[in-house]
C-alpha cells in the first residue's frame, strides 16, 4: 500500500500519458510496415519448413501441401499477397525518404500512392487469385 | 491503451470562471497526477465557458485561477517563443498558447478536434508522452535537455581567432536556416515513437540542434557531432515516422534535417 506520508514519493514515476497519439500518417505507414514485414517473416519461415521437408520426405511434403488446399488457406494467400506488396511499396518509399532530398516533402503524397497502387493491384489481383482458388477447389479437373 | 479511471463525470464547479459574451461551454479534459495522493493518472473534467478566439492556455490559466489552484502546467511568455507549454491536446504535442479554440470546435482545424457540428466539444490535455510525469501537466525535462547537450550545441571553432566576424555567405547560411528555429519545447522529442519505447534515444530536437552546428560553415565541430549521433542511441534509431515534423509548432522539417544527418554520416560529407 502506498502511503501518503512521503509526499513527491511517486512524482517522476509515471509515464504513462494521454490517451492514443495521433501521430503522422507516416507513424500508422510504419507501423503497417514493421506488421507486414513481421508477418512476411513468420511466413518465410513456415515456408522454409515445409519446403525443407521434401528433403526429408517426400509424401510428407505431398502430406502437408495438401493440407493448404482449402479456402481459408486461400484467403490467408490473398493477405500475404497484400502485406508484402504492402511492405515492398513502402519499403520503396521509406528508401525514397532516406535517399532523395526531397523524399521527405513528398512522404504523403507518396504514402497515398502506394496506397492507390496497392488498391489498384489488390482489387484484381484478388479476384482473379480467389477465383483460381475457387475452381481449383471445388471445380473439379 | 490507458486504462485510467474516468474521473466522475464533470463534477468540478466551474460557475465562477467569468463568461464573456460570444463563449461557448466546452469540456476540458485534463491528465491529472498528484504525486502526493496518486499512484496513477486519472482524467478530470471542467466545462468551462470558451471564446473561439481563445487559447488552450487561457483555459487551463482559468481552471487553475477559478477551479483549482492544484492545477500544475509550464507556460512563460504564452505567444509560442519560450517553449514551456508543450502538451498533448487532444492526441498531438501543441503549444498550449498557439492552439485556438475555434480550431478544435466543431469540423474546425486539421485532425485537431474529433467533434462535429451540434455535438458538445471536448478538449483533451495531457503531457507530453515519454518523459517523467512529476505533477498533472508538468514532466522532468531533465533526460530531453541531456540529450541536447550532449550533441555540443554551441560554436566549435580551432585555430586562431579572426579579428573581425566571422564571415558567411547567404547560401551558406540557408544551408542551416531551418534548424535554428527550434525553442527546445520538446514536442518533437515526445512525439517520436522511437523515444517513447526507449527514452535514451537522443531524439528529434536533439538531432535539430545538432544539424544547425553541423551544416554551420562557421563551425568546425561537425565530425566530433556527427561522432556522437553515430551512436546506438542515435540518428540510426529514427524510423522516419515523421510525428516530429507533424508536432513542431515552430515548422521545422524535423525528419528532413534528420535524414540530412544520417547521409552526411554515409557519405562522410556535410
Ligand atoms: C520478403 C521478406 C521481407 C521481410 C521478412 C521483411 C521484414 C522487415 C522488417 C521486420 C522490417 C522492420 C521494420 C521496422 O523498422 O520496424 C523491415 C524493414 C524494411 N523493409 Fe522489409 N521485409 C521483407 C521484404 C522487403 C522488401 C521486398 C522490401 C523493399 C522492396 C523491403 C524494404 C524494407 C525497408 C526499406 C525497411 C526499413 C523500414 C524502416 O526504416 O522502418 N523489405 N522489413
Ligand atoms: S521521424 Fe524519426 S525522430 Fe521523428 S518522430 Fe519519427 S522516428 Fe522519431
Ligand atoms: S524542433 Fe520544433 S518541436 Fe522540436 S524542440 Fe525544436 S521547436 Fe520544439
Ligand atoms: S508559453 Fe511560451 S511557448 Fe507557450
Amino acid at each position: 500500500m502506498p502511503t501518503t506520508a512521503s509526499p513527491p514519493a511517486m512524482a517522476g514515476t509515471s509515464r504513462r500519458s494521454g490517451t492514443l497519439y495521433i501521430g503522422d500518417p507516416g507513424m500508422w505507414s510504419w507501423v503497417a510496415h514493421r506488421i507486414t514485414g513481421v508477418l512476411t517473416f513468420f511466413f518465410l519461415f513456415v515456408h522454409v519448413l515445409d519446403t525443407a521437408l521434401v528433403r526429408v520426405s517426400p509424401s510428407a511434403y505431398n502430406a502437408v501441401i495438401e493440407t493448404y488446399k482449402t479456402p481459408l488457406v486461400a484467403l490467408l494467400e490473398v493477405g500475404l499477397v497484400g502485406a508484402v506488396l504492402y511492405h515492398a511499396l513502402n519499403g520503396i518509399r521509406v528508401m525514397l525518404v532516406d535517399f532523395w532530398s526531397k523524399g521527405p516533402r513528398y512522404q504523403r503524397p507518396m504514402l497515398w500512392g502506394l496506397i492507390g497502387v496497392w488498391v489498384l493491384v489488390m482489387v484484381p489481383g484478388a479476384f482473379f487469385m480467389l477465383q483460381r482458388a475457387a475452381t481449383e477447389l471445388f471445380g473439379g479437373h | 491503451m490507458t486504462a485510467v479511471v474516468e474521473g466522475t463525470a464533470n463534477a468540478n464547479d466551474t460557475s465562477q470562471i467569468p463568461a464573456p459574451d460570444g463563449s461557448v461551454t466546452v469540456t476540458v479534459k485534463i491528465q491529472r497526477f498528484n504525486p502526493e495522493v496518486d499512484s496513477e493518472p486519472h482524467w478530470e473534467s471542467y466545462d468551462v465557458p470558451a471564446l473561439p478566439t481563445d487559447r488552450v492556455l487561457n483555459l487551463l490559466i482559468n481552471i487553475k485561477g477559478y477551479v483549482d489552484g492544484t492545477l500544475s502546467f509550464r507556460r512563460s511568455c504564452a505567444h509560442g517563443i519560450c517553449g514551456s507549454d508543450a502538451m498533448q491536446i487532444n492526441g498531438i504535442n501543441r503549444l498550449a498558447c498557439k492552439v485556438l479554440v475555434k480550431d478544435l470546435l466543431a469540423g474546425g482545424g486539421r485532425r485537431a478536434g474529433k467533434t462535429r457540428q451540434g455535438k458538445p466539444t471536448t478538449i483533451t490535455v495531457a503531457p507530453i508522452k515519454g518523459l517523467p510525469v512529476m505533477k498533472d501537466l508538468y514532466v522532468d525535462m531533465e533526460p530531453f535537455f541531456e540529450a541536447f547537450r550532449a550533441v555540443k550545441p554551441f560554436l566549435i571553432t580551432y585555430g586562431n581567432e579572426p579579428t573581425n566576424e566571422r564571415i558567411q555567405s547567404p547560401a551558406d547560411r540557408e544551408r542551416f536556416d531551418d534548424t535554428t528555429k527550434c525553442i527546445l519545447c520538446a514536442c518533437c522529442t515526445t512525439s517520436c515513437p522511437v523515444f517513447w519505447s526507449d527514452g535514451s534515444y537522443f531524439g528529434p530536437a536533439a538531432i535539430v540542434n545538432a544539424h544547425r552546428f553541423i551544416f554551420d560553415s562557421r563551425d568546425e565541430g561537425a565530425e566530433e557531432r556527427l561522432d556522437i549521433l553515430n551512436d546506438a542511441e542515435g540518428v540510426w534509431r529514427c524510423r522516419t515516422t515523421f510525428n516530429c515534423t507533424d508536432a513542431c509548432p515552430r515548422g521545422i522539417q524535423v525528419t528532413k534535417a534528420i535524414q540530412e544527418v544520417k547521409r552526411a554520416l554515409l557519405f562522410k560529407r556535410v
